[in-house]
């Protein structure tokens, strides 16, 4: 059984004063995956940018450059997808090898790498919103005794943070430092995945930020509402004989069929959905809409 | 009296670079020793004088951040070169262009295929692990493959003779413009010496990283432009950009004054963008472009990357270069250059054991009392520590935290460093110091060239092991002495210039320059004639003779704003002096002055920006509390003065070229609205007629003396009027400066094309047709008098506002995309 989305992501900037000269990257167009396929993909971009070019960044996400070099007050970039989100294998978790064991195959040893391991090294340092430290290796102690098969370790890590922190949206900023986030014991999921990843990756293994988007369900008897939405974020694990597992710490849950994965990277910077420069514009905070529905139920 | 010689003894287990074990003087320093005993002690203290003093004047300086006593510190430069033979001199060499091939090449592998990582030769961890590795820059192969335009190495001499390297410099190697300064000085210092040594020049290197810029620089065009990109006067080695930017011809820029479209970098200038076809960068990596590297940083050129991915820029050194400042690499270097070139590296690097492997790690911990730690990362909040220095449980800690996360820690063995002779002002004696040496290459055509010399590194105290730029001590210049004369001639700016090449403006004058001379022009009038009233103030309160005209005065002061409201008198002339809280006191506008001046930096000439200084030195003066009103008309007449020397810069030591005009038209304007305002405030005032009110305000024009000299009478109204408003002749006159203002505006239109400013011009001619005489007919008595002297001053009023409008008009059309900051947005 699989499942398909329409899926609408709305930015609108409305600037205080104009902004003549703006380059803005777009993480907004779904990777290619073997459990997604894409129908229908449109990116709408107002005003017209003087220069679009589409093409991959480092980590194999679409990426596109948007330039305006003309004066303009507002920007709205609308992405809409049509995708369809096929089954994916369950990966034996008590299978898995100890954490310890992928600790050291992921661990310089003058000794060639093959090309997967090579890979999942990209995802095992600190990135600008990842830092390391000792107290995330404390954190998540009593998830990792000796020799716990990797996988249940990161399933009981994910657990602690689903029920130790709360989600609050105005709890923390994109750029609120993680030990502030585990100190405060909220968040939202941005966050929850940074502090993920930096607890794994303290720990030697390697984690990457995935993003991307998540149906919601409206509350009982009540029609789901258009723009009700945001934009997702969770985490993969590397594991050797298992391949890149995906986790959902802010909902508890491994993403399956209601999560539509766009981008990966080391963390939210490398894969932000839209960010940019510009020049003037004073205050400039976006209103984002995003919209994820059945499209059985859009088409009524 | 003792020998030269006496202190500088060689001691056991290190190298003396200029004595042998049992004190023999080395073969290639017996001629300067010959010299030294000859100079005598006398020569050789005037000869380090006067070094120093050269030092001054160029404002060699090396900023430390954070230094208490502010930005700006002397560096010491020694009399005395370290010598290296020829000989010695091209083994060196040789190692240190062999390294930079490799590093190179380490480059081209780890932004290219990473074969290194995947074969087990170079761990994923230091690649990886890295913030200077740029993910964004994988995949971008530079010009002819050149990753490192320019390289530096530093090394050490261990006690056998050999030297050791104990880092690489592979971002923006910094240190060459200072080899060159000191060449530059001690070579002057030591003529005969120089030349008899047969001193190898450091001409053909810098003349090599020209054409490599040249060669590599993207473009059909013969002579791209290069830029100096610099992080700003704030960082340390600020100074060095600017005389490196100077030596080789490029201007000296900061990330705001380039802008990206079309992934096409241009510099703004007055006359609009020019294409920037290659750029030096002094900025760190992930600093350079806050599109796609740091989001947080606001130094970089946003787009700058994507520009170097589509070819369209050159960046020296290419961007990520710095991940190969770690020092966990030294050990992996053998083996790399053995599979990439199959050949054993001449230079050996000081003994290092990168943690990340669980063996090394151990061995390691087992000798941490012998060993320094450094953190394989610039990133890391942890700062180089030696063993030794720790007690058994802050071993213990150390040790804790290598484990918990081995790869991101270094142990080296310390480094030994060689002893060479420096010369101690006083006693006037040769010392021993510990000593290290920065050595550059650059790249060319065939292969990497070295720098014959270098920047050698004097430890601050006798007893220190580690020599730092950053932590004192002084630097030396270093003489590869050969045994034939040197090839090549001196290092001299380029190559012969005929007519062809002739140049009578600066094309390349950024925005921000000229914006910054336009304010910096205004800031000098409007801080003279702010302490011109404050003085006149001052005085008048001290004297305490003529309340009337004090209190014209005051009303004055009150009516420009440069007076705070509150308080008694002298709190609010206290204040309206010192008080860099309040917007408009003269200390808060000389320090604008002082920032503009910092901005513009490299238009002005030694002696001027020495003017400069002196002003920052008098104007911290003002800041003394205890000082008594007498005191403080002392500092300001010396304010005057030093305005008056900055004001003489200003027409005759500047070139006259645009970024001059809008030096001279923001102090026409400044001057012309201060005069304006002050001779209408001061017409509508009851003093109008009163000498001593009269005498003040030509002492605030600046006229007394001439007027003293025309008319040997007191100071009355019709004459004072003359001299301050239409005596064409007298600068500090309305009329003279509105005619200069009117004649430079309507060039500046024509060559902008933009449309002139007829109101002003208006304006003069009412002002030059006043006739005085109508002050004199009483025919209508007192009161038409007073109705034509408030007319007078609706004019000047009118006068003052047309000024401030052409100011703005000039900020809009020039400086307007200065204005703008770039900031980053982002959105989930």
């Amino acid at each position: 059984m699989s499942a398909r989305y329409q899926v609408i992501h709305d930015t609108h900037y409305r600037y205080d004063s104009p902004v003549s000269l703006a380059q803005q990257l777009a993480h907004l167009w779904p990777r290619p995956c073997a459990w997604q396929r894409c129908t229908e993909q449109v990116l709408q971009i107002s005003p017209t940018p003087t220069q679009r070019r589409d093409e991959w960044d480092v980590f194999g996400n679409p990426l596109t450059r948007l330039a305006f070099e003309r004066q303009h007050e507002q920007l709205q970039v609308v992405a809409r997808l049509q995708i369809e989100v096929l089954p994916r294998a369950e990966p034996q978790f008590s299978a898995s090898p100890a954490w310890e064991q992928v600790r050291d195959a992921l661990t310089y040893a003058s000794q060639p790498l093959s090309g997967e391991l090579l890979q999942a090294c990209r995802y095992r340092f600190e990135s600008p919103y990842v830092h390391l430290k000792q107290r995330f290796v404390a954190f998540s102690e009593s998830c990792f005794a000796a020799g716990q098969p990797m996988l249940l370790g990161v399933q009981a890590l994910m657990e602690k943070i689903f029920s130790e922190f709360t989600f609050d949206a105005t709890a923390t900023q994109v750029a609120t430092p993680l030990v502030e986030v585990l100190e405060r014991r909220r968040g939202v999921c941005q966050d929850f995945a940074h502090l993920m990843l930096a607890c794994l990756r303290s720990r030697g293994l390697a984690a990457r930020y995935v993003s991307g988007y998540l149906l919601t369900r409206p509350p009982p008897g009540q029609p789901r509402l258009v723009g009700a939405d945001a934009s997702h974020a969770w985490i993969s694990v590397f594991c050797p004989t298992q391949g890149w597992v995906d986790f959902d710490p802010t909902n508890n849950l491994r993403p399956a069929l209601e999560h539509i994965t766009l981008a990966w990277g080391r963390d939210f910077s490398d894969v932000s959905p839209l960010r940019g420069v510009i020049l003037g514009g004073g205050n400039h905070d976006p209103e984002v809409q995003v919209t994820v529905m059945p499209l059985d139920e859009y088409q009524v | 009296m003792p020998d030269l010689f006496d202190a500088c003894p060689v001691s056991p287990g290190t190298y003396h670079e200029m004595l042998e074990g049992q004190g023999q003087v080395r073969e290639h320093w017996q001629r300067v020793c010959a010299y030294l005993q000859r100079s005598g002690r006398a020569q050789l203290a005037q000869r380090q004088a006067s070094l120093t003093r050269q030092l001054q004047e160029n404002g060699v300086t090396y900023n430390v951040y954070a230094d208490p006593k502010g930005a700006d510190r002397p560096w010491e430069l020694d009399l005395l070169p370290h010598l290296l033979p020829a000989c010695e001199w091209q083994q060196l060499a040789a190692g240190v262009a062999q390294r930079a091939r490799l590093l190179n090449a380490v480059l081209a592998d780890i932004y290219g295929p990473q074969q290194l990582i995947s074969e087990g030769l170079l761990p994923a961890e230091l690649v990886y692990g890295h913030n200077n590795f740029l993910w964004p820059c994988q995949g971008i192969s530079p010009p002819d493959g050149t990753f490192l335009h320019v390289y530096a190495v530093d090394l050490a001499r261990a006690p056998d003779g050999r030297w050791w390297v104990t880092a690489d410099r592979t971002q923006a190697p910094s240190g060459a413009g200072y080899a060159l300064e000191n060449r530059t000085i001690v070579s002057r210092a030591l003529p005969e010496l120089y030349r008899d040594l047969k001193v190898q020049h450091l001409a053909g290197f810098f003349r090599t990283l020209q054409q490599t810029l040249v060669h590599l620089a993207p473009g059909e065009s013969d002579s791209p432009l290069v830029v100096v990109l610099t992080p700003g006067r704030f960082n340390e080695s600020y100074f060095e950009h600017l005389y490196l930017a100077r030596q080789l011809g490029y201007p000296l820029v900061e990330g705001c004054d380039l802008t990206v479209r079309d992934a096409t970098v241009y510099l703004k200038t007055l006359s609009g963008l020019r294409r920037v076809h290659a750029i030096m960068r002094r900025l760190d990596d992930d600093f350079c472009d806050p599109l796609e590297l740091r989001t947080d940083s606001a130094l970089g050129v946003p787009g700058l990357l994507d520009a170097v991915r589509q070819g369209r820029v050159l960046v020296a050194n290419a961007l990520g270069s710095g991940v190969l400042e770690s020092p966990g690499l030294l050990g992996f270097l053998p083996a790399i250059n053995q599979r990439l070139f199959a050949e054993d590296l001449c230079l050996p690097s000081i003994a290092t054991w990168w943690c990340g492997e669980p063996a090394v790690m151990a061995r390691a911990l087992e000798q941490l009392p012998q060993l320094l730690v450094k953190p394989a990362f610039p990133s890391q909040s942890f700062n180089a520590v030696f063993g030794r220095d720790l007690d058994k449980a802050g071993r213990q800690a150390l040790a804790e935290r290598i484990q918990a996360r081995p790869y991101a820690y270094v142990a080296q063995e310390l480094a030994q460093l060689s002893q060479a002779p420096v010369w101690q002002q006083e006693p006037g004696q040769l010392q021993s110091r510990a000593i290290g040496m920065r050595v550059y290459a650059v790249a060319s055509a065939e292969g990497y060239r070295v720098l014959p010399g270098g920047l050698t590194r004097v430890a601050a105290l006798a007893d220190a092991e580690v020599v730092s730029m950053q932590r004192g001590g002084a630097s030396k210049d270093t003489w590869v002495v050969a045994d034939t004369a040197p090839s090549g001639e001196q290092w001299r700016t380029q190559h012969t210039l005929g007519v062809a090449d002739l140049i009578r403006k600066d094309p390349y004058l950024p925005s921000r320059v000229v914006e910054n001379l336009f304010w910096f022009g205004r800031y000098c009038e409007r801080c003279d004639a702010s302490a011109r009233l404050l003085r006149i103030i001052l005085t008048r309160y001290l004297d305490g003779d003529d309340p009337l005209a004090l209190q014209a005065a005051v009303t004055l002061a009150d009516e420009l704003s440069l007076l705070p409201e509150e308080g008694t008198l002298p709190e609010r002339v206290r204040a309206a002096l010192a008080d860099s809280d309040w917007a408009f006191s003269l200390r808060a506008n000389l320090q604008r002055l002082q920032w503009a001046a910092s901005q513009v930096r490299g238009k002005l000439s030694r002696e001027n920006w020495q003017a400069l200084v002196e002003l920052q030195n008098e104007s911290r003066s003002l800041e003394n509390q205890t000082a008594d009103f007498g005191e403080q008309v002392d500092v300001l007449n010396r304010l005057v003065m030093s305005m008056a020397a900055l004001s003489g810069f200003a027409l005759d030591d500047m070139t006259r070229d645009e970024g001059w005009r809008f030096l001279m038209i923001g102090r026409r304007i400044e001057r012309l609205q201060s005069l304006c305002s002050s001779l209408a405030v001061y017409l509508r005032g009851p003093t109008v007629f009163d000498q001593a009110g009269l005498e003040w305000l030509l002492e605030l024009g600046n006229s007394s003396i001439t007027y003293r000299s025309r008319y040997l009478a007191v100071a009355q109204l019709i004459p004072v009027l003359d001299l301050l408003l239409l005596d064409e002749q007298n600068p500090h006159a309305v009329l003279f400066q509105l005619n200069l203002l009117v004649r430079a505006y309507g060039r500046l239109s024509k060559e902008f094309a933009s449309s002139p400013e007829p109101a002003l011009a208006l304006l003069a001619d009412q002002l030059k047709h006043f006739d005085l005489r109508s002050l004199e007919d009483s025919l209508f008595g007192a009161a038409s008098v007073r109705a034509v002297l408030t007319g007078l001053a609706d004019l000047l009023q009118s006068i003052a506002t047309a000024s401030g409008e052409i100011s703005e008009r000039l900020a809009l059309r020039h400086f307007a995309h200065v204005d703008d900051v770039s900031q980053q947005t982002v959105s989930v």
